[in-house]
């Protein structure tokens, strides 16, 4: 049995909790040895194009895009569920909002009002992430859609709706001032790691201080003994959806910004990304485990060897194939801790497990 | 008769009609042999595909990796046919693509059925593994110019002729592997123990272990099943299309997958038929090509199939979740 899912211990033994906490930490500790191995080994290969501080502004800029994903696919699989719309949502986020920037902003250029058409696009942006995120945790959780179907069905119509309208052409053109949030740096410091600093912090504090993560911890683990527990299985699903949406939104206005532009087709390769990195981080598909802290390591283990396999010039392919082999053998090697084989694959949606 | 109208075969075979009946409504010359034949040929490979996605469903997983299966199979089968000099020898490729296939298919297996690991992102996995691997190692160089056995494969028809008003129509022999993928299947999943051991696994892993089926066994024939499919379903495409595209083919999971569960088949496994598959492939071929006939431009092609998706499994599950409180 593995040391996590060992029953409260018996009063006056305080062993299978040390353990647990132990086991916890030792994965991290795992992790960060990792981290640190593929930054060395990469330093040492490259040292003239690794270790330096272009390369770390680089990276810095690169990463935050997928790295917020990724937090958005932890929250989904922390229920047990998955969320295959987040490159669709993000993609039609940015879009509406690339369409408000381009409907107001050059009447606004040269006055004091272009700020606030860029604050009315970014809210335009998230408020489509949190109803497409809405209408996901709506689907999985009241019409009992198990959740790798209902996102995909709803990415489906996310990427479908942002090809409808632009044609599948990339949306251009927007004010010098809406860079700064995807190329902009504050005090030496990339404002998109900014972003994405704050969000991490803001997910961990939610899930590890407040009644909501608790719950949401305890629902990914056991949904029967949560329902009994009295804690509301479906509003809690719906909420962490919508939460994963707003992430995408905001992931697609920090790659819009960058990208200076929008458009239908962006981004797919992260699909895949952010649910290696999620696995890697320690997130348990099967819900219920998973620190911000294992995340934040995996996105930056990820990000060195990107950028190392670049300067040894692997082609995207080659790295298609480590990526695809990488989330195997993280899966192998978890497997042995996490596997619950007792529970059938597919049926992962913890609202359908309690009213079966 | 109640289960008949709320089971999805009959929701989806009325969307069929419904959508015909409005096509042929918008352009009378929807309904003809020729918009019959090309029908099916486009279904061909999809239809292949999508039998082997719902024997997966059934026995309770799901599978995204079967594009990259075939792409891999169909391209390396024709490099090796170039390679040995046996261009004309259409049997060799059908071969060696199936057996590629079959081998791709017991990777997933091994990670899936031995390990016991998540299928849907053991297969996202492989998925990016196989192509990876094929770009890299095998090549990504398009073979316009393929074998002329492959080439005599895609002239070769059942029957051939033309309409009263001029247009030529024709189905091709490759229809019969898609015949024989339905009939073994079929075959397999209703008349053999090994397919009533696909359908109690896929209904419970636990009780079919407890009554002494070999669960471990029977995914492993599962995925390589879907290997073999995949990989003729492959070196099908390539010779229909005169062409070995590495790029081809992956992206399609996804309309595969939703055909087959418009078609009834459920994720939680237990659940899937042949005519619903069938149906289901049916609707998103007449979406994927007559969508313009009905004045609906192409690219509302993926809002339909999301809506489809979510209205094809929503209605089940809603009703089902209804059953359980009524009953409760």
């Amino acid at each position: 049995m593995p040391p996590h899912a060992v029953a409260p211990a018996p009063a006056g033994s305080r062993r299978p909790e040390l353990r647990r906490v132990l086991a916890a930490n030792a994965n991290l500790l795992r992790l960060l040895a990792i981290t640190v191995a593929i930054f060395v080994v990469m330093s040492l290969l490259r040292p003239e194009l690794f270790f330096t501080w272009g390369n770390f502004s680089s990276m810095a800029f690169q990463f935050p895009e997928f790295a917020i994903l990724s937090l958005a696919m932890m929250l989904a699989m922390l229920t047990g569920g998955i969320d295959l719309s987040v490159i669709g949502l993000m993609n039609l986020s940015a879009i509406l909002a690339a369409l408000v920037l381009g409907a107001l902003a050059p009447a606004a250029a040269g006055t004091g009002t272009v700020l606030g058409v860029i604050a009315l696009a970014i809210c335009v942006a998230v408020a489509t992430g949190a109803a497409g995120g809405l209408l996901n945790g709506l689907c999985i959780a009241h019409l009992g859609i198990p959740p790798i179907l209902a996102t995909l069905g709803t990415g489906l119509m996310f990427t479908g709706i942002a090809i409808v309208i632009t044609n599948g052409y990339a949306l251009l053109g927007f004010p010098a001032e809406f860079s700064v949030i995807g190329n902009g740096s504050i005090a030496w410091i990339p404002v998109p790691l900014l972003i994405f600093a704050a969000l991490a912090v803001l997910v961990a504090l939610l899930l590890n201080r407040t009644a909501f993560g608790l719950r949401l911890y305890l629902m990914g683990t056991n949904p029967m003994a949560a329902r009994f527990a009295g804690i509301d299985n479906a509003g809690l699903t719906v909420r962490t959806y919508l939460l994963s949406g707003t992430l995408a939104a905001i992931a697609g206005v920090v790659l819009m910004s960058r990208a200076n532009s929008a458009k239908a087709d962006y981004g797919t390769s992260y699909l895949l990304l952010s649910i290696l990195i999620a696995v890697l981080g320690g997130i348990n598909p099967y819900g219920g485990f998973g620190r911000v802290g294992g995340l934040v390591l995996a996105v930056l283990a990820l990000q060195f060897l990107s950028s190392g396999f670049n300067m040894l010039q692997f082609s995207n392919f080659a790295k298609e194939f480590i990526w695809g082999v990488l989330l195997l053998v993280v899966m192998v090697v978890n497997g042995m801790k996490f596997g619950r084989p007792a529970r059938p694959a597919g049926a992962e949606s913890p609202t359908n497990q309690n009213r079966e | 008769m109640r289960s008949l109208l709320t089971r999805n075969e009959t929701l989806v075979a009325l969307i069929i009609l419904a959508f015909c009946a409005m096509t042929a409504a918008v352009d009378p010359r929807f309904l003809s042999v020729t918009t019959l034949t090309d029908l099916i040929r486009n279904g061909i490979v999809i239809g292949m595909f999508a039998i082997g996605v719902m024997l997966v469903l059934v026995s309770g997983g799901i599978d995204v990796s079967f594009t990259a299966v075939a792409a891999f199979s169909m391209y390396s089968a024709t490099k090796l046919m170039v390679a040995w000099g046996v261009g004309d020898q259409m049997l060799v490729a059908f071969l060696v693509s199936a057996l590629l296939g079959l081998t791709l298919g017991l990777v997933n297996a091994v990670f899936i059925g031995w390990l016991g690991l998540p299928t849907l992102i053991v297969t996202l996995g492989t998925l990016t593994a196989f192509r990876g691997f094929l770009l890299t190692f095998v090549g990504s160089q398009l073979i316009t110019n393929v074998p002329p056995g492959m080439r005599a494969f895609s002239r070769s028809m059942l029957f051939r002729g033309t309409t009263a008003d001029g247009a030529f129509f024709a189905l091709p022999t490759a229809v019969l592997f898609l015949v024989g993928a339905v009939l073994v299947t079929w075959f397999i999943l209703n008349r053999t123990m090994l397919g009533r051991s696909i359908v109690a696994m896929g209904g419970s892993r636990e009780a079919a272990a407890r009554v002494g089926v070999n669960v471990r066994a029977i995914q492993f024939f599962v995925y390589g099943y879907v290997g073999v499919l995949s990989g003729l379903a492959g070196i099908v495409h390539a010779s229909l299309a005169r062409v070995a595209n590495p790029f081809d083919l992956v992206g399609l999971e996804l309309s595969v997958i939703a055909a087959v569960v418009l078609g009834g088949a459920r994720l939680t496994g237990g659940h899937g038929t042949i005519t619903g598959t069938l149906l289901g492939v049916a609707l998103i071929v007449l979406i994927n090509n007559s969508l313009i006939m009905l004045g609906i431009p192409s690219t509302w092609q993926n809002v339909v199939i999301g809506f489809l998706i979510l209205l094809g499994t929503g209605v089940p599950a809603w009703q089902a979740r209804r059953r359980a409180a009524a009953a409760a």
